[in-house]
């Protein structure tokens, strides 16, 4: 070997813990004062944070070892200068939180709905799942049972939707919303750029109107001038009237985002999948949605994060998700005053959820732009 | 339209907007014929064989493709592009597929050819273009030549009658233009119609039977290579030949 291509090692400074300390964090006085006033704020709030949320909290007793049942038995009712949150607001009210009012003796249901939530959506996520294909299938069925184990028939016991709250509401409303106006939204982005005048303007028209109103107002609509334009005696269910309105809400935001995928398309893919002669919806189908809706997958996630975070909305036609049991508990007198608590928890089950779908959509970037140069040069 | 003609354009006109780009184009290929296009940028080359399969739509004249007439009948349109097969300047290849999967999309889902088979056919095309080591590559880790190669497999993967190239050397770096002539000239001695635009003079004189020239949207002169380059008629045809042949 040579002295030309020998390789050496980088400068000592640049690598390693104190390099990468000296170029991210105080690479010139500007920084340093910064990544020192950071530094302080972090050391005096993370130990009051995590004291007041863990280490000072109640969860079940407080801190005289008694079952606590009202507020006026919580550590920080007591004693405030020393006492933490008391979640005991929320260890109470659980059950409430996680189902609304859905009978305790049918709760399993509810619970074997969300296993298979999870079973039908991971693999959809990860596409090195083992036997993707097959569990794919049961994906493509879960809506229907779901829709079965939650709401009764078959045998099981009906459950009257205005019984489900909490969680449960909130997962019905933004996982079907998502589910649904995925497909939708395909749907009316393509009829957006079809040649044919009538179906573009229609979906033109239908795109704008929804996103010119306010999600309230299509909540509203649903609520109340839904069921005068079903055929007399039919009764549509609460839920699914919401779910209608949040769909169609979606679904246009959606359609906006799958376009503007859809426009980053080179002329000469529509080109080439036509000339060696796939129809319309095969050359969509192969060759121009899977390259549209891969650039369009951080949009996709931001507006189904938002979607997710939206259905809190419900609260104002009388459901009552998660945030709306929330709310509920604040209002019960014998827990009067622990918002702080409520809030927090409330907050920390959406962050799950949609830290959860961010990280994702992290993933999913890197995955594509390690596996497949989209690039054509 | 004479008896043995496979392409047939008659009397074709074409505006883009307010742009006369074709006047009054008459064309006759033979079967088997080998015809390159040449002419100055804008001259409407790249629009007249696009509308041969209908990328482009022709307002006047007629076209006559193996028989079938192209109007806005879609049902004709399909069964044309089912026999003509077309290689673009910029390969256009599907970034998301595997050249493998590039060659069988169309077998597999226009001609419902079973997967299997559908691959073994696409492993032929690549034997004939001269790349089967690269089957399970993506395009973006191709180069160009390779790419423009895997073109030509997944169009010949339809088994056309007909093969139109658009510049199809004219994106290429120079030392890759080669490995994609060759494989033009291997298929033009295989006996495919080919209409082929092209500035790549030394690749028209070996396989032309006839040379078409092409300016402001006319076809101003047709004739075999050799009286072509040597004893042009037209001035239009000297003055381009002599800019692109003697540099």
């Amino acid at each position: 070997m040579n002295e030309i291509t020998q390789t050496r090692k980088p400068p000592v400074a640049t690598t390693g813990i104190l390099g990468w300390l000296r170029m991210n964090l105080f690479s010139n006085w500007i920084n340093s004062l910064i990544s020192l006033f950071v530094l302080y704020i972090l050391i005096q709030f993370i130990p009051w944070i995590l004291n007041w949320t863990i280490f000072a909290a109640d969860f079940k007793y407080n801190f005289n070892g008694e079952e606590i049942i009202n507020r006026e038995m919580c550590s920080r009712v007591l004693d405030p200068e020393n006492g933490g949150a008391c979640w005991a607001i929320i260890y109470v009210r659980f059950y409430q939180f996680m189902y609304g009012f859905y009978p305790r003796d049918e709760v399993w249901r509810v619970n074997l709905s969300y296993i298979m939530l999870a079973v039908a959506v991971v693999p959809l996520l990860f596409d090195k799942f083992p036997f993707r294909k097959h569990f794919l299938k049961f994906t493509y069925v879960f809506p229907v049972i779901a829709f079965f184990l939650l709401n009764g028939g078959l045998g099981l016991e009906s459950v009257s939707t205005n019984k489900w709250g909490g969680l449960l509401v909130t997962l019905v409303l933004g996982c079907t919303g998502i589910a649904l106006a995925f497909p939708l939204g395909i749907i009316l982005a393509l009829g957006r750029r079809s040649n044919l005048p009538v179906i573009s303007m229609m979906c033109t028209l239908f795109i704008e109107f929804i996103r010119g109103v306010p999600l309230i107002t299509l909540l509203f609509f649903g609520m109340v001038m839904l069921p005068l334009f079903l055929p007399e005696g039919v009764n549509m269910d609460g839920l699914a009237r919401v779910l209608v309105a949040v769909t169609l809400f979606q679904s246009a935001y959606m359609a906006e985002v799958i376009r503007g995928g859809l426009q980053a398309i080179p002329q000469g893919q529509y080109e080439a999948a036509r000339s060696i002669g796939l129809s319309y919806w095969q050359m969509n189908m192969k060759v121009v949605l899977p390259q549209a809706i891969r650039i369009s997958i951080p949009s996709i996630v931001n507006t189904s994060i938002g979607l997710f975070k939206d259905t809190t909305l419900v609260i104002i036609v009388g459901l009552l998700d998660l945030l709306g049991i929330g709310r509920g508990a604040l209002a019960d007198t014998t827990w009067l005053g622990l918002a702080y608590e409520v809030y927090f928890f409330v907050s920390l089950v959406f962050f799950i959820f949609t830290f959860a779908m961010s990280r994702y959509s992290l993933y999913l970037e890197k995955k594509l732009k390690t596996g497949i140069n989209m690039g054509a040069d | 339209m004479s008896e043995d003609s496979i392409i047939s354009l008659q009397n074709v006109n074409k505006w883009f907007g307010e742009f006369h780009v074709l006047k009054d184009v008459d064309l006759e290929v033979k079967k088997k014929e080998r015809i390159v296009v040449c002419g100055p940028s804008g001259s409407g080359k790249s629009t007249m064989i696009r509308c041969i399969n209908r990328l482009e739509e022709h307002q006047e004249g007629t076209i006559i493709v193996d028989g079938i007439e192209l109007t806005g009948n879609l049902k004709n349109i399909d069964s044309v592009r089912k026999e003509v097969g077309m290689v673009f300047q910029q390969f256009n290849l599907f970034p998301h597929l595997s050249v493998k999967e590039n060659i069988t999309l169309a077998p597999i889902w226009v001609k419902k050819m079973p997967k299997a088979e559908a691959e073994e056919l696409a492993m032929q095309q690549l034997e004939i273009v001269k790349i089967p080591e690269q089957a399970d590559k993506y395009p973006g880790q191709l180069s160009g030549g390779q790419q423009q190669r895997v073109a030509i497999a997944r169009s010949l993967a339809m088994k056309p009658n007909i093969m139109l190239f658009d510049e199809p050397t004219s994106a290429l770096d120079p030392e890759m233009i080669k490995e994609v002539l060759d494989v033009m000239i291997d298929l033009a001695e295989g006996g495919m119609t080919m209409i082929v635009v092209t500035h790549e003079m030394g690749f028209a004189k070996t396989v032309a039977d006839r040379m078409v020239f092409m300016d402001e949207g006319r076809i101003v002169e047709q004739a075999v290579p050799e009286k072509f380059f040597n004893n042009p008629e037209s001035d239009r045809t000297k003055l381009f030949l002599s800019q692109i042949l003697n540099h």
